[in-house]
């Protein structure tokens, strides 16, 4: 029985919804409106900020377009998906790391972005890792965001030597790679089907 | 920096939902059918875009009237959210952006693809954002988002949910989440919901009533604490 006056349950504050040990908090799906979200300008909810938040800072110059489409299983493009990308600057360094982020048209499905070729990394132990750019998809469906990378042909003399791309089945290895086209690149992504592209649990 | 620098303890899937739910019906064409590569964590993981910098507007964090012209207000039940962010150690997440989307107090979103039969409220857009203090305190105002319909091949209602984007202080601490609400008959019968196969995990999704920091003819207050991925104990201590 709660013996509590009625001051105290009129003014009680709540347990925390938190169980301990405490634990990453479950994700659930972005769904299909994300864009109201992240993105609202996008979809034409205007006014509440007065820019969408794209990048974490302005690119003076972004010689490199990557575009391309995401498919799911029976190669049906994904006209909802929200994809992040976060990579080292052109001299690898992650202090002015840059974070892009944009949608799959709502008609097309096409993505793309323009940024800098990011540099090779140098790790703490002595390895280098190839350039490459980090890609977080959210999106209806997808329960919890997945993560994949970029790579580009150019640098195949370091992807060889890559100790990342080692732990890549090497029959797979080409789904992270972009493919040059038009001056540019272009990236498709394959959620799922005989292409399926890589995607990382780091 | 805010950036963590150091590695991020492993993502524990058994408390994830699972990709593959064919109840929920949109993850039979998406979920991935090889197995997740594993990697090291690099440089790339353990940094994070950082927003604590970031001049937000007056009202982004209230979206009672961010969308509404001055004097007016959304149609529902007035609400404010509150809560800390924490990584897995326990310590707070200071200078993390959350923003937040939702539909209107009759279950609808102003976005071209919704067609739900309830109305637009045009004092209403959707989505506020806000940053957390130095002892990872948020907390924003908005009205209670109402239960919809949606095409999942059956008699289909998501509960009134609240949509969460976090950014930590490292990109594998990336989340999107869904907060609801307690006492809601529809969480346990959600698919979305239930693709989490863990109770518990799903409590801690469940926001609570607080009336102490409900405003008296005002508004009610719901807390809802959150958790990111924590640092990997042993490089901790091996700092
Ligand atoms: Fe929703």
């Amino acid at each position: 029985m709660d013996m509590d006056s009625l001051d105290i349950r009129r003014t009680r504050p709540a347990k925390s919804n938190l169980i301990t040990p405490l634990r990453e908090t479950a994700s659930q799906t972005a769904g299909p409106y994300v864009h109201i979200g992240c993105l609202p300008n996008s979809v034409g909810v205007k006014g509440i900020y007065s820019n969408d938040l794209i990048s974490n800072r302005l690119l003076a110059d972004a010689p490199i377009t990557i575009s391309g489409k995401v498919f799911e299983g029976e190669g049906i493009v994904c006209r909802d998906m929200m994809l992040e990308f976060w990579q080292a600057d052109e001299r690898g360094s992650y202090d002015n790391g840059i974070w892009q982020r944009t949608s799959t048209n709502l008609e097309t499905g096409l993505f793309s972005i323009k940024t800098q070729m990011p540099g090779k990394i140098s790790t703490a132990e002595g390895c280098v890792l190839a350039p490459f750019i980090s890609v977080w998809i959210t999106a209806r469906g997808l329960n919890l965001g997945i993560l994949t990378r970029i790579y580009f042909p150019e640098h195949e003399n370091v992807i060889t030597q890559d100790p990342h791309m080692a732990l890549v089945p090497e029959s797979r290895r080409s789904t992270l790679l972009a493919q040059p086209l038009d001056g540019g690149y272009r990236f498709d992504i394959h959620l799922q089907g005989a292409a399926e592209t890589v995607f990382f649990d780091v | 920096m805010e950036n963590s620098n150091q590695s991020i303890s492993k993502r524990n899937y058994a408390t994830q939902p699972k990709a593959n739910y064919p109840d929920y019906r949109s993850t039979v064409l998406r979920h991935q059918k090889h197995e997740l590569v594993v990697l090291p964590q690099s440089i790339a993981d353990m940094t994070s875009p950082v927003f604590g910098h970031m001049s937000l507007g007056d009202k982004d964090h209230d979206l009672i009237i961010n969308y509404a012209p001055t004097g007016k207000s959304a149609i529902g039940e007035r609400i404010s959210v509150f809560g800390k962010v924490l990584d897995e150690s326990g310590r707070p997440v200071s200078n993390a952006l959350i923003e937040v989307w939702q539909a209107n107090a009759g279950g609808r979103y102003r976005h071209k693809n919704d067609s739900y039969l309830a109305p637009l409220d045009p004092n209403f857009g959707g989505c506020g954002r806000c940053l957390t203090d130095s002892d990872g305190n948020y907390s924003f105002r908005t009205i209670k988002p109402g239960p919809y319909p949606w095409p999942n091949g059956g008699n289909d209602w998501r509960p009134a949910h609240i949509h969460f984007s976090i950014f930590g202080q490292a990109f594998a601490q990336r989340l999107i989440t869904q907060m609801y609400f307690e006492g809601d008959p529809h969480v346990e019968i959600c698919p979305i919901v239930q693709s989490i196969g863990d109770a518990r995990a799903i409590e801690q999704l469940v926001a609570r009533l607080d009336m102490a920091q409900s405003v008296p003819m005002d508004l009610r207050a719901y807390r809802f604490d959150i958790v990111l991925r924590g640092p990997n104990a042993t490089m901790f201590e091996n700092n």
